[in-house]
This record gives structure tokens, C-alpha cells and sequence, in this order.
């Protein structure tokens, strides 16, 4: 199905620019609108990616995004070669961030993003190791919505 | 209420008109700082009320699907955000009120949370 249906997107971070973080988000957003898919739907997939893109600009230098549409579902890689989470079941909670004060003026490190990641999404995979990087992976299905 | 019902009842300035111009109706709003409170709570809100100006918060405003965003404690957003909120269609205003009393205005105007739903 994905050979015929599918689209595949691959976006590179930049993460010295926090004025352009979340540009693949957007055209990811505009892409699914354009398809027809249900508000909803794009709405929290646009919110799982924009968190992971700013995380991956707040805490490691930038990175990639990859991102598959098919007709089934949406499935969105993040990786980067930042310093890695020490213990993502703490990182999990909502609240708790490593963020610097500078972050948190921006408006960001408030602990919540990978929780909403987590919300927004029907599959959340992280696999992180310290020193070495950061791999989420997120998949919002599409034929769940038309069942109800 | 329209949006230009709100321009007056904070006493704001209109930086940004956006695409469909001050006469639409919004519904409901949110008030944060934080971007990521704001983007925790998916719910049909057209408001953002926030004393954060950078770009983000344009972005922030976009994944909700918002269609205005009032900057709160005079604060005035940079060439930047304000460039990306007309690319965007996003009405963008300024109020020297502090957030709490232009929530306070605009609540008992008629703009709630939106929460009525949930849970």
C-alpha cells in the first residue's frame, strides 16, 4: 500500500534556529489538510511532531525528521545525535524537565512534551541512549477515525 | 464574540488583521505562557491570550488551528513573529493590560475555556 498510496517526507532540523523550529511540522500539517484527512486527526499529529521538533532543538542540536503517510496511518521518526535521555520513564512525567531557564523563557521545558507526544499519538517508541542520541518514533492510525 | 468586540473590551491595537478580518466570531479561548500548557489541551479554542512573544508563539497558534492571538502587558511581538502570523492569517493585537484582567474582561464578555466538554 505504501509504494502506491504512501508519501515520504524527510526533513532536516536546524537546531541553532529556534525561530524555524517547527517549519516541518507545518508542512507536514498543510500536507495531511490537503489530503482530506479529519481535522482532529491533523491536529494532534501536527502537535506530537511540533513537540518532538522543538524538543530536538531545545536539547540536541537539531536533527531529522522522517515522515511516512499512508492510507492506514502516519508514521513520524524523530532522530537526532543529541546527549540522550538518562531516564525516560522520568522524562515521561508530566512536569518533569531538563530544560534550562533560557528554554523555559522561550516557552517551552515545561515538562510536557513528551507527555502530549505520548497523548497525541496512538504509538509512542523511544529509544534513547546517553551520549549517543535519540530515536522517538510516533504513528497516529487514520482508519481508527472512521470507525468512530 | 467578534473579534473586534474583544479590540475594544481590552483596549487593544490591532498589529495583524488577518484573513478573515475582525468580524468573525470566537468562542472560546486559552491564557499561558507556557506553550506547551497551551498545546496539552486540545479543544476548539480561537484565542490565545499570552505575555510570550516570539515566533513560537505564531507556530503554537497554528498546530491549534487559533485564530487570534492577544499579546498581554503591552508587550509587542517582534517583526518576525508578526511577519509569520500574516503568513499564517492569524490576527495578532497588543493590550497593556495584565493577562489575568484581560481574561477577566473577556470571560464576562462571554469568551469561556471551552472545557464545558471535557470530563
Amino acid at each position: 500500500m505504501s509504494d502506491k498510496g504512501g508519501l515520504h517526507f524527510e526533513f532536516d532540523v536546524d537546531g541553532g534556529n529556534f525561530v524555524s523550529a517547527g517549519t516541518a511540522s507545518e508542512r507536514v500539517k498543510n500536507t495531511l489538510k490537503q489530503l482530506g484527512i479529519a481535522p482532529f486527526t491533523v491536529r494532534r499529529t501536527a502537535i506530537a511532531m511540533y513537540e518532538g521538533e522543538i524538543n530536538m532543538v531545545i536539547h540536541a542540536g537539531g536533527g531529522k525528521a522522517i515522515v511516512d503517510i499512508t492510507p492506514e496511518d502516519i508514521k513520524i521518526w524523530l532522530i537526532d545525535s543529541g546527549p540522550g535521555i538518562e531516564d525516560i520513564e522520568l522524562a515521561m512525567q508530566e512536569g518533569y524537565s531538563t530544560a534550562p531557564e533560557a528554554i523555559r523563557m522561550l516557552g517551552f521545558g515545561a515538562g510536557m512534551g513528551l507527555s502530549n507526544m505520548k497523548k497525541y499519538s496512538d504509538i509512542m517508541e523511544i529509544d534513547s541512549r546517553p551520549g549517543e542520541g535519540t530515536k522517538v518514533f510516533l504513528q497516529i492510525n487514520l482508519q481508527k477515525v472512521q470507525n468512530g | 464574540m467578534k473579534i473586534r468586540e474583544i479590540v475594544d473590551a481590552i483596549n487593544a491595537k490591532v498589529l495583524v488583521a488577518g484573513d478573515d478580518g475582525l468580524d468573525m466570531e470566537v468562542h472560546s479561548a486559552c491564557a499561558s505562557d507556557m506553550m506547551s500548557d497551551v498545546l496539552a489541551f486540545v479543544k476548539e479554542q480561537a484565542v490565545l491570550v499570552t505575555g510570550l512573544v516570539n515566533p513560537q508563539v505564531v507556530r503554537t497558534a497554528e498546530m491549534m488551528d487559533m485564530k487570534c492571538i492577544i499579546f498581554a502587558r503591552g508587550k509587542t511581538p517582534d517583526k518576525a513573529t508578526i511577519e509569520l502570523a500574516k503568513s499564517k492569517g492569524i490576527v495578532v493585537m497588543v493590550t497593556p493590560l495584565r493577562m489575568y484582567t484581560v481574561c477577566g474582561e473577556l470571560y464576562a464578555k462571554g469568551l469561556h475555556g471551552g472545557e464545558d466538554n471535557v470530563g
